[in-house]
């Protein structure tokens, strides 16, 4: 008697608890070994880069948040500096410190969901809560500098919005040991665990070859041992500066890039306190030697023409205008009109600024790069996360790609999948640490 | 010698033009061209391109260049830590490009993009269908002459 095989098709997704983010995959199955699998993309396509070509450069922000909404704070990043390269124009040392201890920290929550995600899927859910609240505190840093949470909006062509907060070191000093608390708790939990391991060790492997063939950055190659990291590579801001470590991984499979991301946490929070220390001061004191006035009283007297002493007057600003401040504006901001909003007093106190605040959010003046092109790659959580500008000397943008690092691995995930268990797909996928928003833009 | 000199020696006819602004290196190369310059960057062990980081395109509808699509090509070295940007200029009339997914496998995947977004073709592609958009869908978004807030049809089961 012969018996007869078929392969079943199963579809995963687009709507299921273990495809965190929409995403549909068609596995082929022969009894549970996977023998192929095709990806469908593109669920939460948002239109991000058409979007852009809509709106001046400044307000392509609130939309980089939306791509990587786990890190939103690289994205800002990048694409700063993508059109400050467009541009030619250098930030304020202080400037570059901020961004760096910003991203640094996105890139240890994003992290942090990613392995505490993972762990969940394969029943911690006590390793899950645990990074989850290390990442709430994380963003209460986050929280405490930007105004906000996930749309952060934070980075400024030219800058960044405000400056550190007073007595920000002191509480960041304690989150960080906090963190690397619940990281070494983590490591207890995880590591030696027995299910964990099983489930991690010799599942989703992909080779070196086949990781650059296919284009893959971050995490996700460094796993497989090629040592690349853009922040090493072509560094930008302060990291060539900065005492770091690339961890790297022997044989690509899901538990080395367990291993890699929780070193990479490490060393970021090693990153953060090493700015610390070297960022140059510019702090902000809370001393209003001046008359202090609100913002509106400013305003009126500024329309009566009373503009005498003025500039001396201290203004009281809501808190999330603070960057716009006058006194410690030159710190995190360059010194270009042409891209810079001007300091909120002075805006609402003579004319000039008046004008080149106006001159910068009006359409059809703006900010506007001479015609060309850029392409800035920055380490995101994920990997290379780069952005091509193309100017054409107007003040919107002609083309803004954001080359995200979830794609090239999403592209890969079949050549990881295929021999495995179907068990397996859910600790490979986690570990992609597929982000559908940078995904499918 | 740098990967810009060096393609440029190979290559004196088939480059139209290059530039290096805010050094970056470009090169704009002729289309029918572009498999064997691929390939010359891909196995030159000087350069070593090995990894093809992205792909895409640009419309200069309203800029008003001539040809319309630029598709951009961002390769880099890991061994040699260089990037280089080939541009190669696609026409309206015939959009169509030889493909590179069997070089890079990368390629596979922001090729069915370009094809999604922009309707350029590429020759040679093993499976090129729309990839962020569905099969219903009309156009190609990332035209200029798309208009931003143009609907589509609803698509359902019949």
């Amino acid at each position: 008697m012969t018996t007869e095989t078929r392969s079943m098709l199963l579809n995963v997704g687009p709507s299921h608890p273990a495809m965190h983010g929409v995403i549909r995959m068609i596995v082929e199955l022969e009894g549970e070994r996977i023998k192929g699998a095709d990806v469908e993309i593109g669920y939460l396509h948002r239109a991000f880069e058409k979007m852009c070509e809509t709106v001046m450069y400044a307000q392509c922000f609130p939309y980089t948040d939306r791509l990587n909404y786990v890190s939103p704070l690289i994205n800002n990043v990048g694409f700063a500096l993508a059109v400050e390269k467009l541009l030619g124009i250098d930030i304020p040392e202080r400037a570059k410190y901020i961004r760096v201890i910003m991203s640094e920290i996105s890139r240890v929550t994003d992290h942090l969901t990613c392995v505490g995600a993972t762990a969940m899927e394969l029943g911690a859910m006590t390793v899950f809560l645990y990074m989850i609240k290390a990442r709430e505190l994380l963003w209460e840093l986050v929280e405490e500098i930007t105004g906000a949470r996930l749309t952060i909006s934070y980075v400024r062509i030219g800058g960044v919005k405000a400056d550190l907060t007073e007595g920000f070191q002191e509480r960041a000093a304690k989150k960080i040991a906090e963190t690397r608390k619940v990281l070494i708790e983590t490591d207890d939990l995880l590591t030696r665990n027995r299910i964990f391991f099983d489930r991690m060790k010799g599942t989703g492997n992909i080779s070196a070859q086949d990781a650059i063939a296919y284009g893959i950055t971050g995490p996700f190659l460094r796993s497989t041992g090629v040592a690349y990291d853009v922040r090493k590579a072509n560094p930008y801001l302060v990291y060539d500066r900065l005492d770091f470590e690339v961890p790297t991984g022997t044989t690509g499979d899901n538990l080395d890039r367990y291993f890699v991301r929780m070193e990479e946490m490490e060393q970021s929070l090693r990153i953060i306190e090493q700015c610390f220390e070297q960022i140059p001061p510019g702090e902000i004191q809370a001393e209003l030697s001046a008359h202090v006035i609100p913002a509106a009283e400013m305003v009126d007297k500024a329309k009566m023409g009373q503009t005498e002493r003025l500039l001396e007057e201290q203004v009281d600003l809501d808190p999330t205008l603070q960057g716009g401040t006058k006194k410690y504006h030159k710190d995190i901001n360059a010194p270009e009109r042409k891209v810079v909003l001007p300091p909120k007093e002075e805006t609402y106190s003579n004319i000039e600024s008046l004008m080149n605040h106006f001159k910068l959010v009006m359409y059809g003046h703006g900010i506007k790069p001479p015609v060309g092109e850029v392409y800035f790659p920055v380490e995101g959580a994920n990997g290379e996360l780069g952005f091509y500008i193309v100017s054409d000397g107007t003040d919107l943008p002609c083309r803004v790609r954001v080359h995200p690092p979830c794609f090239p691995i999403m592209a890969a995930l079949p050549k990881c999948l295929i021999g495995d268990m179907m068990a397996d797909v859910i600790p490979t996928f986690g570990s992609v640490n597929m982000i559908a928003g940078e995904l499918d833009r | 010698m740098s990967s810009l000199q060096m393609i440029q020696e190979q290559f004196p006819q088939e480059i139209l033009s290059t530039h290096s602004f805010r050094g970056d290196d470009t090169v704009i190369i002729k289309p029918e061209n572009l498999r064997v310059i691929a390939q010359f960057l891909k196995e030159t062990p000087d350069l070593d391109f090995n990894f093809l980081m992205d792909v895409t395109a640009v419309d200069y509808l309203q800029a008003g260049k001539k040809p319309r699509f630029e598709v951009v090509y961002h390769f880099y070295s890991l061994k040699g830590n260089h990037r280089l940007r080939v541009k190669v200029p696609v026409e309206e009339k015939t959009p169509e490009v030889d493909t590179l997914s069997d070089f890079w496998p990368s390629a596979n995947w922001y090729e069915r993009e370009i094809w999604d977004m922009f309707g350029i073709k590429f020759k040679g592609h093993p499976n090129l269908k729309r990839i962020l958009m569905y099969e219903e869908f009309k156009g190609h978004p990332l035209r200029k002459d798309y208009p931003f807030d143009k609907r589509q049809p609803l698509v359902g089961p019949e």
